[in-house]
């Protein structure tokens, strides 16, 4: 276990490591950073002396160095339009989005992963319906008006629960379910699909053939097969979440990573773009490194590969 | 052969499967009988198709949900299984009555360890540490012929060779001294070079621990090296029954004796010379099925075929022909 453990940590780095060169060269890709910094009135004097000031005229791989020191270091430089460090704008803004996303994909783990095997022991049955229904609805259903039906219903008619904002867990409530809602079809139907096909193998057979109870069928020899793919796609989704949901974000007013990076985008504030795209890798990249940990331990052959 | 006097392990009177399709029922064992002694070895063989391995299943309790099970008598020392409870059905599996699959590759579960899988019928029966079911574990695997049993507790399914994990799944079979083995085509998956060995491995093991077992087959040169009792199967009926060395010194079934062509014989089959084939094809079992269902393919069928057709010998060798000697003389020109 432990050296597929470096292999793959191994690897995670150097994904890393290849992420933030192309994070950092997107600077360069969108054009002369020291016009951009000027504005359009400025003269080519200063557009020069921006480009001597910012040490953008040195060679790309010296800038690269310099910057991934800093950034190790937690230093991402200053947002263009906000002024101020980019580490502290983005870590405000985070720690609302991290909240939000780890609700979600808790709760999207804890109403699909049941709901799959409920829906498999008894496939065509009413909580197999029920289950196809909610995954067709909650994929087919816009996350934005999702989200405005549930303010219309649960903060404006009912008055039970705040419609926006961040201050309390309660304003966590409806963008959990909203989050949450738009990643649990496609866990619900790999959770169902996986438990079909591995209760139909012979080892679940060899398992009733020594007595085992239904549960332990189900749970101990059946889940823990059916549940691997499912690891993987949930760590793709938790990447996801952890960018920030914009639309999410924006219906709740919560004002977090993904809101930052749609503003950041429009206002070309490149040092909190590259920060964001960085530190979204990096939660892919932790989380597909977590997932295969995971996923070795749950199936020993995928130690050895 | 000794031992007829006593009430039967298992005893099956009347075993009748069917299985609704929209086509109609199908009527996949169809009213099956026999007996089977402490100790006693009984294969059943037959083609693909004709209710075997669901037979086994039906004693096991673990057929699919859409199959009907019904019997006169489905009686394993004393307690009938028709009418057993579900818990009752999980006390006895893996206890007293242990099953072993044909696949050997995909019937161990790949997430969990061999000693792990080779405790927990123990561990669920018989309430045991885990150190003393991990013991018998090891006692087991040696038992079974495997070297560094210790060692292999640790190993995962993945580790090991189609012949090893089969034959771990005997030991687990055997972990809880079952008085029941049904071996659905233990071999059948396996090389050539391996199925004799670990044949003659369950069969001695079998006999050592005086353990009774239904034995499932195809293969006929297997049936007559081990088998104590054979019962031949058609179309979801046990065409013939009896001790041994009678089925195969006079069989009695045109059926039988077809199978026993399709097998070469050292000194009797001639080099070059074809073996045997039976002509046509398995009749289809939806909906009812009226008569001898071998008649289609019989060479020896008459008329009366298509009625019911009677049990005919004496116990412990029964047949259903109503016209075993006169196919007996004709085919006795054939061979």
């Amino acid at each position: 276990m432990l050296p597929f453990i470096l292999k793959r940590l191994g690897l995670a780095i150097l994904v890393a490591f290849t992420v933030s060169f192309i994070s950092f060269s997107l600077l360069f890709l969108s054009g002369d950073p020291a016009a951009a910094l000027a504005g359009e009135t400025a003269s080519g004097e200063d557009v020069e002396a921006i480009r001597v000031l910012y040490g953008f005229n040195r060679p790309m791989l010296v800038q690269y160095g310099e910057w991934l020191v800093q950034a190790l270091q937690g230093n991402f430089g200053e947002s263009y339009y906000f002024k101020l460090p980019v580490a502290s704008l983005i870590a405000d803004r985070l720690s609302v989005t991290m909240t939000l996303g780890v609700c979600g994909i808790t709760f999207a783990l804890l109403t699909a992963v049941p709901l799959g095997v409920a829906a498999a022991i008894r496939p065509n049955s009413i909580i197999d319906r029920v289950a196809l229904f909610l995954s067709v609805a909650g994929q087919a259903m816009p996350s934005f008006w999702f989200g405005l039906i549930l303010i219309v219903v649960f903060a404006i008619k009912l008055g039970w629960l705040p419609p926006s904002g961040a201050t309390t867990w309660r304003h966590f409530i409806m963008p959990t379910i909203v989050l949450g809602y738009y990643a649990m079809p496609a866990i619900m139907r790999l959770t169902r699909a996986g438990m079909l096909e591995v209760l139909s193998s012979d080892y679940i057979r060899t398992a009733r053939a020594k007595g085992a109870g239904e549960g332990r069928v189900m749970f101990k020899h059946a889940l823990r097969n059916a549940i691997i793919p499912v690891v993987s796609l949930a760590a793709v989704q938790m990447g996801f979440m952890l960018g920030g949901s914009i639309v999410v974000e924006s219906v709740f007013a919560l004002h977090g990573a993904g809101y930052l990076a749609w503003e950041s985008i429009a206002r070309n504030d490149l040092p909190t773009v590259q920060a964001l795209i960085l530190i979204f890798s990096m939660f892919y990249i932790i989380f597909t490194f977590l997932a295969d940990v995971l996923n070795a331990w749950l199936d020993p052959r995928m130690r050895s590969s | 052969m000794t031992r007829h006097t006593e009430t039967p392990l298992l005893s099956v009177r009347g075993l009748t499967l069917d299985i609704p399709l929209p086509s109609g029922v199908l009527h996949a064992v169809r009213g099956i009988d026999f007996d089977l002694h402490r100790g006693e070895t009984l294969c059943i063989v037959g083609e693909s198709g004709s209710g075997k391995s669901l037979t086994s299943l039906a004693i096991m309790g673990l057929l699919d949900k859409n199959i009907q099970r019904s019997a006169d008598q489905l009686d394993f020392n004393g307690i009938e299984l028709t009418t057993a409870s579900k818990r009752q059905m999980r006390a006895l599996r893996g206890d007293r009555i242990a099953m072993i699959f044909q696949e050997p590759m995909t019937s161990l579960n790949p997430a969990y360890t061999i000693g792990d899988q080779l405790s927990e019928a123990m561990r669920l029966h018989r309430n045991v540490s885990r150190e003393k079911a991990r013991a018998r574990a090891v006692e087991l695997l040696e038992k079974v012929g495997i070297t560094a049993a210790e060692s292999r507790l640790g190993q995962y399914p993945h580790q090991l060779s189609g012949g090893l994990r089969q034959r771990v799944v005997i030991a687990m079979a055997l972990m809880c001294e079952p008085e029941l083995i049904i071996a659905d085509e233990p071999t059948t998956a396996l090389d050539v070079t391996i199925q004799a060995q670990i044949l003659s491995l369950l069969v001695d093991l079998t006999k050592e621990m005086d353990v009774a077992m239904i034995l499932i087959t195809h293969d006929l040169g297997v049936v007559a090296r081990v088998a104590d009792k054979v019962g031949v199967m058609y179309a979801g009926e046990l065409v013939e029954t009896g001790p041994a060395g009678d089925v195969f010194g006079t069989p009695m079934h045109p059926y039988t004796r077809g199978l026993l062509r399709c097998i070469p014989q050292p000194g009797k089959t001639e080099r070059g010379q074809p073996l045997g084939t039976i002509p046509g094809i398995v009749p289809s079992l939806v909906g009812a099925v009226q008569g001898c269902a071998f008649r289609t393919r019989c060479p020896h069928a008459v008329d009366a075929c298509r009625g019911a057709i009677p049990e005919q010998g004496a116990a412990p060798h029964e047949f259903l022909c109503i016209y075993p000697d006169g196919a007996a003389s004709a085919e006795g020109e054939m061979t």
